[in-house]
C-alpha cells in the first residue's frame, strides 16, 4: 500500500491539542477555548534544532502529506515536498503542519461548537488576522516544547504567516520562507475574495452564516471557489489544459450546459470543493487575507518592519503568478535586503500560475534542500 | 575549459585585492565560483545577484545567498556601504547605463573592484584595421551578431570614466594569458595595447 512506497512517510494521523490559554484577537475580543490540528512528520533530534513548521494556504489543512488510510487516493496537500529524500527530508527534519484558526480542519473555527451555546459558532465567531493564525501556531509550539524553528515555509497566505512569525518572534526562527506570497493583500485579490464571499452571502440557503452542515450554501461556495481557482491558473496553463476544447462533443451545443473543458473542469473543481470545505470558514480566511498589510504598524515601511527580524530569509515567487505577482516577492526580499538581512530572492519560471507552488516540484526541491542544509550547516558551526 | 582557464585568471587578481573576513557582494555572479572561492580562501561574508534562473539555483547549491534580478534595475534598496567591497566581474560590458552602476558600486561598497575585457588589445585592433572585421579573440568570442557585449570599453576608456567620475583606483592588474604572444610584463607597461582583461581596485 502507500506505506510501502519509499518517499512517502505513510500512514499519518491528525492529533489535537487544546490550548492552554485563551488568546487576545487583532480586533480587540480575547478568544478561546480554541482547539489547535495538527500532523507531525520526521523525529525531532536531542537538540530539538530541526524543527519545521509548514503553513498551509487558504484551503488547506493539517494533513501535509502522507496518508490517512491505506485506501485513501490522494495524499496530504503537500506531499510532493515532505518525505524521506524529498525537499523536506524526513529523515533530517521533524515537520509540523497545523490547520489556521478559523479554518474547518480540526483547528476551532466558525463550524466549531461554541461550548457556551453548544450551537456552532457561525457568524459569531470572531474576525480573525493572519497575525491571530500565527498567534495560536506559536501557542501550540511552546505547548509541544519545542525552543525554536529551524524553518517556517509556506506558499500564498502560508506565506504571510511565515512573514508574522519572522516579524513577531524574532529569534525563534532562523530560516523563513515565504512562497509566492505578498506583504499586503492588493485590491486585485481583496476584489476576487470579495466575490468569492458575495457568492457564498448571496446563497439563500447561507442564511446569515446559520446553515444546517448537511445543508450548506452549496451553489455559492462552488462559485466561490470556481472563481478562486481562475486566479491560480495562468492564461497560458488554461490555454494547453484545455484550449477550446469541447468535454463531450464535436459540435456547439447551442445551450448552456456545461459543454467546454475548461467549463467542466471548474464545475467539478467547486463541488469537490463544496464537499470538504465549510462556507463560512471560507468567509473568515479570506476576510483575514484581505485585511493582511503586514506593514501597516510601522507606517507602511517593510524595511523599518524587517529591522529587528533575525530570521535569514528565502523568498520564491513564480513568473506567471498573477494572483500574487513576482514584483510583491520581490517587494519583501528588496526591503530585507535595505536592512541588511541575509535574502535569497529566486523567481522560478513556470507557465503554471499561482498554482505554481503546488507544482513545480523539481525547481521548488532543489532551491529549498540546498536552502535547509544551509540552514542546518549553520546550526553545526 | 578555456573558460576556466580565463575565468581564474580574472579571479587571482580580484582574490588579491580582497581583505580576509571582509563583505563581499558580486554583482553578475554567474553560478557563485568565484563568491565559492572566496569564502573558501578569504572567509569572506558573501552575496551575490544574478538574472539567471540557473545561476541561481546553482549559486544556492554552494549556500550562497543570492539574489535574482537584472543589473539594470539598479542597487537603490541596497544601504550606502554595506559592503566592503562590490564586485563586477566581466560584466560592465553587458550593462546599459555603466555609469549609472559604476556610481551605484561606489555607493554600495566601500571599494568597488571591476575587471573588464579589454577591446582595445592588439589583436583585436589588428583584425579591425588589417581585416576590416569586428575582433573576435578568445576573450571576446562572439561575433557582432551574437554577442551580449553592447559596450566596448578599453582600458583608457574605463581610466578616463574613473577620472570623470571622481572614481580613485587604487590598484590595477592588467593580464594577457593568451599563450603568452607578448611578455606579460608588455601587458602592464602598454595595458591598453597589451592586456587582454584589467582588473580595477577602485575607491
Amino acid at each position: 500500500m502507500h506505506n510501502d512506497t519509499k518517499d512517502s512517510v505513510g500512514l499519518v494521523r491528525t492529533q489535537t491539542i487544546q490550548l492552554k490559554e485563551k488568546i487576545s484577537l487583532d480586533c480587540g475580543t480575547t478568544f478561546g477555548p480554541i482547539t489547535v490540528a495538527y500532523e507531525t512528520y520526521g523525529r525531532m533530534n536531542e537538540a530539538k534544532s530541526n524543527v519545521i513548521l509548514v503553513l498551509h494556504a487558504l484551503s488547506g489543512s493539517a494533513h501535509a502529506a502522507g496518508y490517512w488510510t491505506p485506501e485513501d487516493k490522494k495524499p496530504g496537500w503537500w506531499d510532493m515536498m515532505i518525505g524521506p529524500g524529498k525537499a523536506l527530508d524526513t529523515n533530517l527534519y521533524c515537520v509540523i503542519c497545523s490547520n489556521v484558526l478559523g479554518g474547518c480542519y480540526g483547528t476551532t473555527g466558525p463550524s466549531s461548537i461554541n461550548p457556551n451555546t453548544q450551537q456552532p459558532y457561525a457568524m459569531s465567531f470572531p474576525v480573525i488576522s493572519i497575525s491571530d493564525m500565527v498567534t495560536v501556531q506559536k501557542q501550540l509550539m511552546d505547548q509541544l516544547e519545542i525552543p525554536g524553528l529551524l524553518a517556517i515555509i509556506g506558499g500564498s497566505m502560508g506565506g504571510m504567516q511565515v512573514l508574522e512569525w519572522a516579524v513577531n518572534y524574532p529569534g525563534y526562527v532562523k530560516g523563513a520562507i515565504p512562497i509566492a506570497s505578498t506583504a499586503r493583500l492588493s485590491a486585485q485579490s481583496i476584489a476576487f475574495n470579495e466575490v468569492g464571499r458575495r457568492a457564498i452571502m448571496a446563497d439563500p440557503k447561507w442564511n446569515n452564516g446559520n446553515y444546517d452542515p448537511k445543508d450548506p450554501p452549496a451553489r455559492g461556495l462552488e462559485i466561490a471557489r470556481m472563481v478562486g481557482h481562475i486566479t491560480y491558473l495562468s492564461d497560458e496553463s488554461m490555454q494547453k489544459k484545455f484550449g477550446r476544447r469541447l468535454k463531450d462533443t464535436l459540435q456547439y451545443s447551442y445551450d448552456f450546459d456545461p459543454e467546454f473543458e475548461v467549463e467542466s473542469y471548474l464545475r467539478y473543481q467547486g463541488k469537490s470543493f463544496v464537499k470538504r470545505f465549510d462556507a463560512n470558514a471560507y468567509l473568515y480566511i479570506t476576510k483575514a487575507m484581505d485585511y493582511f498589510d503586514i506593514a501597516m504598524r510601522t507606517n507602511g515601511s517593510l524595511e523599518e518592519l524587517f529591522k529587528n527580524v533575525t530570521s535569514s530569509f528565502l523568498v520564491m515567487a513564480f513568473s506567471s503568478d498573477w494572483l500574487f505577482p513576482s514584483y510583491q516577492s520581490k517587494a519583501i526580499a528588496k526591503a530585507l535586503r535595505t536592512v541588511n538581512k541575509e535574502v535569497t530572492y529566486v523567481e522560478i519560471k513556470s507557465s503554471l500560475g499561482h498554482d505554481a507552488f503546488l507544482l513545480e516540484h523539481q525547481t521548488i526541491t532543489h532551491v529549498i534542500k540546498y536552502y535547509l542544509k544551509h540552514l542546518s550547516d549553520g546550526n553545526k558551526k | 575549459m578555456k573558460h576556466n582557464t580565463r575565468m581564474r585568471s580574472d579571479w587571482e587578481s580580484i582574490e588579491k585585492f580582497i581583505q580576509p573576513s571582509s563583505t563581499v557582494l558580486d554583482l553578475g555572479c554567474g553560478d557563485g565560483s568565484l563568491l565559492e572561492l572566496l569564502r573558501k580562501n578569504k572567509n569572506v561574508q558573501v552575496r551575490g545577484v544574478d538574472i539567471d534562473q540557473n545561476n541561481i539555483l546553482s549559486c544556492i547549491q554552494k549556500e550562497i545567498p543570492v539574489f535574482q534580478s537584472n543589473l539594470d534595475e539598479g542597487l537603490s534598496d541596497y544601504g550606502d556601504k554595506t559592503f566592503d567591497y562590490v564586485i563586477l566581474s566581466l560584466t560592465l560590458q553587458v550593462v546599459y547605463e555603466p555609469r549609472m552602476l559604476l556610481k551605484e558600486i561606489m555607493r554600495v561598497g566601500k571599494k568597488g573592484i571591476v575587471s573588464i575585457p579589454n577591446f582595445g588589445y592588439w589583436i583585436s585592433r589588428i583584425q579591425l584595421l588589417i581585416k576590416g572585421t569586428s575582433p573576435v579573440t578568445e576573450h571576446l568570442p562572439y561575433e557582432w551578431y551574437n554577442t551580449p557585449n553592447i559596450r566596448t570599453t578599453t582600458v583608457a576608456d574605463f581610466i578616463n570614466l574613473c577620472g570623470e567620475m571622481n572614481i580613485r583606483i587604487e590598484a590595477t592588474a592588467h593580464t594577457c594569458l593568451k599563450g603568452k604572444k607578448v611578455p606579460s610584463c608588455f601587458a602592464t607597461l602598454l595595458p591598453n595595447l597589451f592586456s587582454e582583461v584589467s582588473v580595477f581596485l577602485l575607491s
